[in-house]
């Protein structure tokens, strides 16, 4: 009996052919996520006769999806462990609206105002965090009232003005790029290529450990030729991301404040237990809870997090767009739950990774830049995006079902 | 010649690293009751599945002829259209419905569109009585027990007037009494002609009530034969292809000092607080004794063990001491941490989580104590799983298999891994066997064991007879919220413990 088992375990081992198709199931989601990105990317490219293509534009096209994708790192917890956050998209507004006024009105320093606006994201996450967690009302009621609350602030923050702190520092966030370090020639950032190296050589370190590791377990691994071969593909596309900046003005600071979030929270959510237990709650919450998994603390802590996100969010709009108007972030929780929804996150809960919702973050952003570009109305983007969100749940839950 | 109803021919049935059947044949006579035996793993719920349309057409090879004409299904409501009904191996009823709607949920009684909820009510106290379940036709599923639920699902089969009854291990959940009126409902639907394929791991059951038999073992028909042929061992040693020679090992232990002492525990009904569902109970759980709890479906087994592990409601009085010194522990984690571990009778509410891998699962619990600052240690954890993987010899294609892709009894093994792996002092477990097969059965009683002599209290409910006289070292019974008996495996019999069950006195 035994013995039949431990071969069961270890057996994708011995037949490579099984094996290789074995990791293509498992990791088939992320490369039709992928592969649908660069989809969009040509079907663009062609129609804007290759303006879509460029440096300056996809550089452009990643600072606009920022706010989106820092948001949605939280947002796949949230929507992981089966809740649904609606209040994002006023919150974003808010936070922006008081560290604009703060800087402007209150003359604060931006140094002040900044770490001031991440407590009050705090302050909103502990608030929302407490109804859902302690109290029990449903997060679809909590983060509607936030909605409409934090509408309500930012109007009266904004007085129907708009704000905008005319701040050097504080425009750094949303509008700032990487200064250059040596080599001072324009369409080149060497400061960002450094990093770009840095991150390949880490990629690639990480990589070689952990099959070291399994290694030393006596676990499965991939052949050589087949690690190898993934190492280098992935090192290219990495390379390829940063370059398209290097080559522009620099990585801007946006997107560092994103790579941050999403190793931050790709880390929390498969490294740690808190994110196991998002998981766990997720598929199935008295399961989780006869385990002994706090599930009310595990809630209260995912919107604590996902008001600091808000409010690092909220900050970021505000300085891209230098300014905070009473219309700032509306609708912004639609793209934000889109993007975790085309990534992959289940809407029932219990599956959803952060990798996948920044590259749903890029689609959302790639379809309003695109059709921009194009001079296609509002109309159209609208309609667009709502047809790409339901195709894309439909192609999901198609291929699920066949599994 | 036979007049086969059914008959299922070289069929092939294959799952991403699984070959879950393969070349299987199979058929069923007109009017029999044939049974269908194999351990965890072996094939049985999948082949019933081909045969329901759960697994459409084209998605399997190989062949089914059901009267005569050939069987191409693209989905269950085929199949209940050519008269087959089938009770799946998990309970498939709408919680918050009543039972009247899951009855006649997707069957309706109704006119343009109106449901005609009177002529349902009428219909479904009919099939209601017909099963020997006493209960209002509106009563919730949520409000039911896993027993009374199965019989829901019974009578939801018996009102479709289907020709095949397919019936994946009704009885796990049920007690003795109720596993009596489900034989007769058999025997009667037997009567009007109704055949039937039942799936048990209860072989002497099997032995009982089926005409034929078909044993699978991975994945592959190894006999079909008349039951009156085979003799009880045979059954299991096909099964298992080995010779099994003791089903309960009995191992004497000298129980120590009292670990946990739980003292005029009264419990209140977490949805009618003025209704005790727990009276008064006090007894000690013993160091190196494996404690065996008998009652009948209702007599506060569950709740007490609940109650305990912090987990029923909140209306509780009385005392609980562990190691002599007062234990204060409102919520699992705490009794987790403090060495108390309960295992869940329904595994599929309260056990695993089904979208997540077996390593995610069999973990869940000892989570907080193996990675003290938060970090888990992906090898590590693999590691640590394949332990429990090879000890309970889980049957998976890897670790990284999600626990809902696994067959009951091997879903079963993974929850009691998850527990295991706590090393727990006092370890409840409910129903610890539900859905395991003959031989696996065994090797949870041979780790019960093991656990007791390094010292564990085990405390076991069961509401199968057999195991508590054959395992327990001290049998407590049950009889509506109260204890009524206190027996040492050497004074008790199957009726000592039935009669005070009942309530005798
Ligand atoms: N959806 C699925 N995806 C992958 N593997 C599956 C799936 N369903 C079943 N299997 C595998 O197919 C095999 C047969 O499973 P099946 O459920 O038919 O067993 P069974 O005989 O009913 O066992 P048990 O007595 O434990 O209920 C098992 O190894 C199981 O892991
Ligand atoms: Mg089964």
């Amino acid at each position: 009996m035994e013995n039949v088992n431990s071969k069961t375990v270890t057996q994708p081992q011995n037949s490579p052919g099984g094996n290789w198709r074995n990791w293509m199931r498992v990791n088939v989601r992320q490369y039709t996520m992928i592969l649908a990105l660069l989809l969009v990317w040509s079907i663009f490219t062609v129609l804007t006769k290759g303006i879509f293509i460029s440096t300056r534009n996809l550089s452009n096209l990643f600072l606009q999806s920022a706010t989106v994708a820092i948001v949605a790192c939280t947002m796949v917890l949230v929507m992981v462990a089966g809740h649904i956050d609606l209040s994002v998209g006023s919150a974003v507004g808010f936070t922006g609206a008081v560290v604009a006024t703060l800087i402007t009105k209150a003359s604060w320093p931006t140094l002040l105002a900044v770490p001031v606006t991440l407590l009050l994201g705090l302050v909103i996450g502990l608030f929302q965090g407490y109804w859902v967690a302690y109290v029990g009302v449903p997060a679809f009621i909590v983060t509607l009232a936030g909605m409409l609350i934090m509408r309500g602030g930012l109007l009266g923050v904004t007085g129907g003005n708009t704000i905008s702190p005319n701040s050097e520092l504080f425009r750094q966030f949303g509008q700032g790029y990487l200064p250059q370090l040596f080599i001072k020639v324009a369409g080149f950032n060497d400061f960002s290529a450094l990093i770009g190296i840095l991150a390949i050589i880490l990629y690639n370190i990480s990589a070689l450990r952990s099959r070291r590791g399994r290694i030393k377990h006596g676990f499965a691994v991939s052949s050589p030729r087949r690690q190898m071969l993934i190492q280098v593909s992935m090192s290219v596309i990495i390379a390829l991301v940063f370059s398209i900046m290097v080559f522009y003005h620099g990585i801007p600071y946006a997107i560092l404040i994103v790579m941050a979030m999403v190793l931050i929270f790709s880390f929390v959510s498969q490294n740690m237990t808190f994110g196991r237990y998002v998981y766990a709650i997720g598929g199935n919450k008295d399961a989780a809870r006869l385990s002994g998994i706090n599930v009310k603390k595990t809630n209260f802590l995912i919107f604590v997090l996902q008001g600091l996100a808000v409010a690092i969010a909220g900050i970021v709009y505000t300085s891209r767009l230098n300014a905070a108007t009473g219309g700032a972030g509306t609708g912004m929780e639609l793209d934000v739950i889109a993007a975790c929804i085309i990534g992959g996150t289940s809407t029932m809960g219990g599956e959803g990774t952060v990798f996948g919702a920044i590259i749903g973050a890029l689609v959302m952003a790639s379809l309003d830049n695109g059709m921009s570009l194009m001079n296609l109305g509002v109309v159209y983007q609208y309609v667009v995006k709502g047809a790409v969100l339901l195709i894309a749940v439909a192609v999901d839950v198609s291929t699920r079902k066949k599994q | 010649m036979d007049d086969f109803i059914l008959e299922m021919n070289h069929i092939t049935k294959e799952f991403p690293g699984v070959k879950a059947l393969n070349d299987v044949s199979f058929n069923v006579k007109r009017g029999e009751i044939h049974a269908l035996v194999g351990e965890n793993g072996a094939g049985k719920s999948t082949l019933m599945k081909v045969l329901a349309g759960v697994y459409p057409f084209g998605s399997y090879t190989g062949a089914m002829m059901f009267n005569g004409a050939e069987l191409q299904f693209t989905g269950t409501r085929d199949s209940e259209k050519a008269g087959i009904a089938i009770i799946f191996q998990e309970l498939a009823l709408v919680k918050q419905m009543s039972i009247r709607e899951n009855i006649y949920l997707g069957s309706e009684f109704q006119k343009n569109g109106i449901i005609d909820w009177d002529a349902t009510f009428v219909a479904a106290s009919k099939v209601l009585h017909e099963v020997h379940l006493n209960r209002n036709p509106l009563t919730k599923i949520i409000d039911l027990g896993v027993g009374e639920q199965q019989l829901v699902e019974i009578a939801k089969a018996v009102s479709k007037n289907a020709s095949l009854l397919i019936l994946d291990e009704p009885t796990a959940a049920l007690t003795e009494t109720e596993t009596e009126t489900l034989m007769q409902i058999l025997r009667d639907l037997r009567a009007k002609g109704v055949s039937c394929i039942y799936i048990s791991h209860k072989i002497s059951e099997v032995a009982q009530i089926a005409d034929r038999v078909t044993i699978l073992r991975d994945g592959r028909t190894i006999a079909t034969d008349d039951v009156k042929n085979m003799s009880e061992e045979r059954m299991i040693n096909l099964m298992v292809g080995r010779e099994i020679t003791q089903r309960f090992p009995r191992v004497e232990h000298t129980p120590g000092e009292t670990v946990l002492e739980v003292r005029d525990w009264t419990v209140y009904d977490k949805d009618l607080p003025t209704r005790k569902v727990i009276d008064g109970v006090s007894f000690n759980i013993r160091k190196g004794e494996i404690l065996g709890i008998a009652g009948l479906m209702g007599a506060g087994r569950t709740e007490l063990a609940m109650s305990i592990f912090g987990s029923y409601g909140v209306g509780r009085t009385g005392e609980l001491l562990l190691n002599g010194k007062k234990m204060v522990a409102n919520s699992p984690s705490a009794c987790i941490e403090k060495g108390v571990a309960y295992l869940s009778e329904d595994r599929k509410r309260y056990g695993f989580i089904a979208m997540m891998d077996l390593c995610g699962n069999i973990t869940l619990a000892s989570m907080a104590k193996l990675w003290k600052n938060g970090v888990i240690d992906g090898n590590e954890e693999i590691r640590r799983t394949e332990q429990y993987v090879g000890d309970l010899s889980i049957k998976t294609p890897s670790v990284e298999q999600k626990v809902g892709n696994l067959s009951g009894g091997n879903q079963q093994k993974v929850v009691v891994g998850k527990w295991l792996m706590t090393h727990p002092k006092v370890l409840f477990l409910d129903e610890p066997t539900r859905g395991i097969d003959v031989g696996a059965k065994i090797e949870i009683y041979n780790i019960m064991n093991q656990l007791v002599e390094q010292g564990v209290c085990i405390v076991m409910i069961s509401s199968e007879l057999p195991e508590i006289l054959g395992i327990s070292d001290r049998i407590l019974v049950m009889h509506m919220g109260r204890l009524v008996g206190d027996l040492s495996w050497k004074e008790a019999t199957q009726e000592k413990v039935m009669y005070l069950a009942t309530g005798g006195k």
